[in-house]
C-alpha cells in the first residue's frame, strides 16, 4: 500500500515548527506504523535529509516510550493500543495521515515528535512509593491482600506513563495519570500509612508542573492504551478530599 | 593478568553467610562520603541505586531513555523465580540451586548461583511491601504459575507484566531517594566511556542525548548495570535501544568479557514476517503451561491446523522429553523447533514456524480462565498477526531473547579493573550456558538489592574518603577527546549506505553462523566477514546531522559501530569453545539425538577474552569452574 504522510518538524523547542509530507510507497499492511516510519526515514537518509526523530524502545506496548499524535489521537485509531502496536491494517491504501507530537504545557517540546515528560517524574518523586527500605520487609505472605484488591491495583499499576492522557485533554490534564499512580498503592495495605500525604503531595505537584485543571470529560480514558478506568479520578478525589479534610 | 573468582571458604550453603560477616564495613558517617555511579536503571540498576541511596552513599544514575521507569526490564512478561516453597511442592534453595546449574548445563560458577537461591524468597518479601501487586490467590496470599526447566512452582507474577511491576517498584523506590537528593538521576545521557585512574575504575565520560554535550562524572567507584547485547543480531526480543556500547567500551579499557558466544534463544516468539521488521516480539515462556507445542508428522503438510486430526500431529516436546514436555528448557525447545523445521516439516507461510495450541487447555479449563492467565498475550498475538489464537493455535519459532556472556566479574560482581562492577544481564555469572525462564529478574533484583550493597563496601572500605579524582584530570580529558573524536568520525564518513543495512548484515552473518547451530568452517567464514563489514562500515556508512542536538542516527551509529567489533569477539569465543553446552551447539559435537555432548575434561572453564585491539586477537584466560558440591551429570530432561 502507499500512504502520505503531513509530519511535524521542528529542530527545537526554540524554533518554529512546520508540517512537511512524505510519500512512503510499496507499504505491507502488517507493518506497524513505526516500522513505517523507519521505512520514511531510511528513503530521508539515503536522500540526504534529517530522519525524523521519535521517541520509541519496546515497541510492544509496555515502555511508554513511544508517544506520537496520529490523525488527531493520541496513539492513533485503534482502542487499547499504542502507537507502537498501531498497524498499517488500520489505514487504507491511499491515505494520508498527520502526524504530531504531543502536545500538553507540561511536555516541552525536544524535537520533531520527541517531547519532555520528566514532570510525571518529579509527580512521581513527590510521593509515588512505599517508604520501605530494602532489607525491611517481612515475609511477603504476612500482608495478605485479597484478590479483588489486589486485581484492581493491578489495573491502576498497568499504567504505562506514555502521557496520552495530557495529550488527549483539552485543558492537558494529568489526572488520570496521576490518580492510576496514587490508586495502585493506595489500594493496598501496604500503602495506607502514607495514603493521604501521597495522595496531596503528588496533586500539588501535579498542579505546580502546570497541567490543567480536570473537568472529567473522559477523553483521557478513551485513548488510555491500558484503558485506565476513569473510576480512578474519583477514588483519587476522595483521597484528596479525605487528606484535606484531616490535614 | 590473573583471574582471582574470589570464592569464600566453607561450605557451599555457608559461604555467603561467612562472607558477609567478614567483610570490611563502610561506618555509616562515611558513606556519605562515597559517590556510587551507577549506570543503567533496569532492574538491576534501579535496585542498586535504590539501596545504596537508603544505605547513606551519592549516587549518580544514568540511563539512555527519558526516564528510568523504561528500562529495558520493563518489557518482561512471564515472572521471578524465587525458593519460597508456598506451594508446599518440595521446593527449596538448594533446588532452585541444583536447577539454575544444571539448566546452564554445567558452565556457571557455583558458590554465586548458590548466593542466588538464597536470596531469592528476600526479593518477593522485599517487592511485595514497595506495593508491587503481585498475582494472588482468594485467600490472600501469593499465586505461583511454572516455568521450563523445573518441576515446581516457584515462579511469582502480575499478570503478564512482571517486569513492569518489578521495575516500576525499583522505580519508585529510586523516586524516593531522587526527592531525597540522595540519588541524582542524568536521564537521556549514554556513557561512552570508562574513566581509568591508576589502574582503578574511577568514572566515566557521557554525552547528553538531548543537547549532545559530552561531560565526564567521577566517583569512588562505577557499576555497569547496562543489560544484554542480543541487539547484536539486529532482529531480537529486545527494546530497540538496549545496547552493548557501555560494557564494550568498558572491555576495551581492559575489562575481561566472558563468554560472549552464550546467547540465548528464546523457543516462542511470533515468526519473522517480511524484511521491513524492527523487533520480534516473544510470547511469554508461561504460555508453556497450558499450550502445547506440535507440528504435522508429515512432511509439508499445508492443511489449515484444524484441519489435521490428532494422529497426525507430532508433539515433539512431549514426546522427546515426556518429563518435563513442553517446559523443556529453552535451548533444547529452541532446537527441537529448528529441527522439525529443517527437516521440512515446520508451519506457516516460511515453513520457520510451529504451533503452540490452546485447544486442550480451553477445553479442560474454559475460555474464561486461559482468557485470565494470558488474555494479554492473546491481545498482542492479534494485533501482530491479525490472528484469533483462542480458535487457532499459535505459530512461533525462536528468536534471540538473552545474553548469559557478558563482563566477567568475581564473587564481588567486581571486573577484573578494581572498582568496576557489573550487575544484570551485563555481567556473565550466574546462567552458564543457558538460562532457565524468569530467572533473570531474580538475578537483577538479587545483584542490586541484596548482593551489590554488601559486595561494594568491601571495595569501597579500601578507598580513602575524599581521594576520588576531580573529573577534569588528564585522564578524564584523554577519555573527553577519544568520545568526541570517534563521533566526529562517524559524521564525517557521508558514505552510501545506511547504519541499518550495516547492523542487518551483521545479524545476518551472526544468525546463520553463530545462532541455534554452529560449527566451524561457518564460524570462521564469520571471521572473515565480519571485519570486511566493519572496514565497510567505517568507509561508507551515512550517519546523518550533527552532534550538537539529539541525533538518533548518531546514537545507533555508535552502537552499531561496537556491535561490528564484539560480533567477531561472539564468533571467536563460538570457534574456540570445541564442545556443546546449553544454548552452544557445535554440530561436530551431538548425540545421536542431536542433543549437546559437553567435554567437561577441557570445555568446564569460563572464558573471558581481553582486548588487544581492533580486529587483533584477544586473548583468552580461562576460570576453571570447580564444582564442589554438584557432579558434573548429562543434562537430561526426559
Ligand atoms: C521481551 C522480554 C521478556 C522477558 N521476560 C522475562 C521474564 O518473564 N522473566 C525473567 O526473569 N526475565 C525475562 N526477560 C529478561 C529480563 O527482562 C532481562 O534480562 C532483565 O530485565 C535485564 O535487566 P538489567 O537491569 O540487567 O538491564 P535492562 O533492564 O536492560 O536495563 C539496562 C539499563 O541500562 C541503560 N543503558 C544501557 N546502555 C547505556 C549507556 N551506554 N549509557 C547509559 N545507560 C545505558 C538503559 O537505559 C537501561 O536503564 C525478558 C526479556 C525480554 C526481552
Ligand atoms: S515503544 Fe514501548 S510502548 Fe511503544
Amino acid at each position: 500500500m502507499n500512504i502520505t504522510l503531513r509530519v511535524w518538524r521542528q529542530k527545537s523547542r526554540h524554533e518554529t515548527g512546520h508540517f512537511e509530507e512524505y510519500e512512503a510507497h510499496d507499504l505491507n499492511p502488517n507493518m506497524s506504523f513505526l516500522e513505517m516510519l523507519d521505512v520514511v526515514n531510511e528513503q530521508l537518509t539515503k536522500a540526504g535529509k534529517q530522519p525524523i526523530a521519535f521517541d520509541h524502545d519496546c515497541r510492544e506496548g509496555i515502555c511508554g516510550m513511544c508517544s506520537c499524535v496520529i490523525n488527531g489521537e493520541p496513539h492513533g485509531p485503534e482502542n487499547k493500543v499504542a502507537t507502537c502496536q498501531t498497524y498499517l491494517r488500520s489505514f487504507k491504501d491511499g491515505d494520508t495521515i498527520t502526524v504530531e507530537p504531543f502536545r500538553a504545557a507540561g511536555f516541552p517540546l525536544v524535537k520533531d515528535l520527541v517531547v519532555d515528560r520528566s514532570a510525571f517524574d518529579r509527580i512521581m518523586q513527590a510521593g509515588g512509593f512505599i517508604s520501605v527500605n530494602t532489607g525491611n520487609a517481612p515475609d511477603a505472605n504476612a500482608i495478605p491482600v485479597g484478590k479483588e484488591i489486589a486485581d484492581q491495583a493491578m489495573d491502576a499499576a498497568q499504567c504505562i506513563g506514555c502521557g496520552a492522557c495530557v495529550a488527549a485533554c483539552k485543558n492537558a490534564s494529568a489526572m488520570l495519570f496521576v490518580a492510576a499512580k496514587v490508586s495502585h498503592l493506595n489500594l493496598l495495605p501496604q500503602g495506607q500509612p502514607e495514603k493521604s500525604k501521597r495522595a496531596l503531595a503528588m496533586v500539588n505537584q501535579m498542579d505546580e508542573e502546570g497541567f490543567g485543571a480536570c473537568t472529567v470529560t473522559g477523553s483521557c480514558e478513551a485513548v488510555c492504551p491500558k484503558g485506565i478506568s476513569l473510576s480512578f479520578i474519583s477514588k483519587l478525589n476522595r483521597d484528596y478530599l479525605g487528606a484535606m479534610l484531616f490535614r | 593478568m590473573k583471574l582471582n573468582s574470589q570464592i569464600p571458604g566453607g561450605p557451599l550453603a555457608q559461604k555467603w553467610t561467612n562472607y558477609k560477616d567478614h567483610i570490611k564495613l563502610v561506618n555509616p558517617a562515611n558513606k556519605r562520603k562515597y559517590d556510587v555511579i551507577i549506570v543503567g536503571t533496569g532492574l538491576a540498576g534501579g535496585s542498586a541505586a535504590a539501596t545504596l541511596a537508603e544505605l547513606g552513599y551519592n549516587v549518580k544514575s544514568f540511563c539512555i531513555q527519558d526516564s528510568p521507569r523504561r528500562a529495558h526490564s520493563v518489557a518482561a512478561q512471564g515472572g521471578i523465580n524465587a525458593a519460597k516453597n508456598y506451594q508446599n511442592d518440595g521446593d527449596s534453595v538448594f533446588r532452585l540451586f541444583y536447577d539454575t546449574i544444571k539448566g546452564g548445563d554445567f558452565r556457571a560458577r557455583e558458590a554465586n548461583v548458590h548466593r542466588l537461591a538464597e536470596v531469592s524468597a528476600n526479593i518477593i518479601d522485599q517487592c511485595a511491601a514497595q506495593g508491587v501487586p503481585f498475582a494472588r490467590e482468594y485467600g490472600g496470599t501469593l499465586t505461583n504459575r511454572s516455568f521450563g526447566g523445573a518441576q515446581v512452582s516457584r515462579t511469582f507474577y502480575a499478570r503478564g507484566q512482571t517486569g513492569q511491576q518489578l521495575l516500576l517498584g525499583c522505580y519508585s523506590a529510586m523516586c524516593r531517594q531522587i526527592g531525597a537528593g540522595t540519588i541524582k538521576m542524568y536521564p537521556r545521557t549514554e556513557m561512552l566511556d570508562l574513566v581509568i585512574v591508576n589502574g582503578q575504575a574511577k568514572g566515566i565520560v557521557t554525552r547528553n542525548l538531548v543537547t549532545g554535550k559530552i561531560e565526564s562524572h567521577s566517583a569512588d567507584a562505577v557499576v555497569l548495570a547496562t543489560g544484554g547485547y542480543g541487539n547484536a543480531y539486529y532482529l531480537s526480543t529486545y527494546g530497540r535501544g538496549s545496547n552493548a556500547t557501555a560494557i564494550w567500551r568498558a572491555h576495551k579499557k581492559g575489562a575481561s568479557f566472558a563468554n560472549p558466544c552464550f546467547t540465548q534463544i528464546h523457543p516462542t516468539c511470533i515468526p519473522v514476517s517480511g524484511d521491513y521488521q524492527s523487533k520480534l516480539t516473544l510470547m511469554s515462556e508461561s504460555l508453556r503451561n497450558d499450550g502445547r507445542v506440535w507440528v504435522p508428522k508429515k512432511k509439508g503438510d499445508k492443511r489449515a491446523p484444524g484441519e489435521i486430526p490428532e494422529d497426525e500431529r507430532d508433539y515433539y516436546l512431549e514426546r522427546k522429553y515426556p518429563a518435563y514436555g513442553n517446559l523443556a528448557p529453552r535451548d533444547i525447545s529452541s532446537r527441537a523447533a529448528k529441527q522439525v523445521c529443517d527437516e521440512g516439516r515446520g508451519v506457516g507461510e516460511s515453513g520457520l514456524g510451529v504451533y503452540l495450541d490452546f485447544g486442550d487447555a480451553i477445553n479442560r479449563l474454559g475460555r474464561k480462565v486461559v482468557e485470565e492467565r494470558y488474555g494479554n498475550l492473546f491481545d498482542m498475538y492479534h494485533e501482530i498477526t491479525h490472528e484469533n489464537a483462542y480458535e487457532q493455535p499459535m505459530r512461533i519459532f525462536p528468536a534471540i531473547h538473552y545474553t548469559m556472556g557478558g563482563l566477567w566479574v568475581d564473587y564481588n560482581l567486581m571486573s577484573n579493573l578494581p572498582g568496576l562492577f557489573v550487575i544484570g544481564e551485563a555481567n556473565f555469572s550466574d546462567h552458564g550456558a543457558n538460562r532457565l525462564g524468569a530467572s533473570a529478574l531474580m538475578q537483577g533484583l538479587a545483584d542490586g538489592y541484596f548482593v551489590l550493597p554488601y559486595t561494594i563496601a568491601n571495595y569501597l572500605a579500601t578507598q580513602k574518603p575524599g581521594s576520588r579524582p576531580k573529573a577534569d584530570t588528564a585522564e578524564f580529558k584523554a577519555a573527553e577527546k577519544d568520545v568526541a573524536d570517534r563521533l566526529n568520525k562517524l559524521l564525517g564518513i557521508r558514505g552510501k549506505k545506511t547504519i541499518t543495512e550495516f547492523h542487518k548484515q551483521l545479524g545476518k552473518i551472526l544468525w546463520e553462523h553463530c545462532g541455534m547451530a554452529r560449527n566451524k568452517a561457518g564460524l570462521e567464514q564469520a571471521l572473515k566477514l565480519i571485519p570486511t563489514l566493519r572496514d565497510e562500515f567505517w568507509n561508507n556508512v551515512n550517519v546523518p546531522g550533527e552532534g550538537g542536538d539529539l541525533n538518533q542516527s548518531l546514537e545507533r551509529a555508535g552502537r552499531v559501530a561496537d556491535y561490528l567489533e564484539l560480533g567477531e569477539l561472539i564468533v571467536t569465543d563460538a570457534l574456540a569453545r570445541d564442545e556443546s553446552c546449553g544454548c552452544h551447539l557445535r554440530e561436530e559435537h551431538q548425540t545421536p539425538e542431536g542433543e549437546c555432548q559437553r567435554n567437561d575434561a577441557e570445555y568446564a572453564y569460563a572464558a573471558a577474552w581481553e582486548f588487544t585491539g581492533v580486529g587483533a586477537k584477544p586473548n583468552l584466560h580461562k576460570e576453571p569452574l570447580v564444582y564442589e558440591s554438584v557432579q558434573l551429570a548429562e543434562r537430561s530432561y526426559k
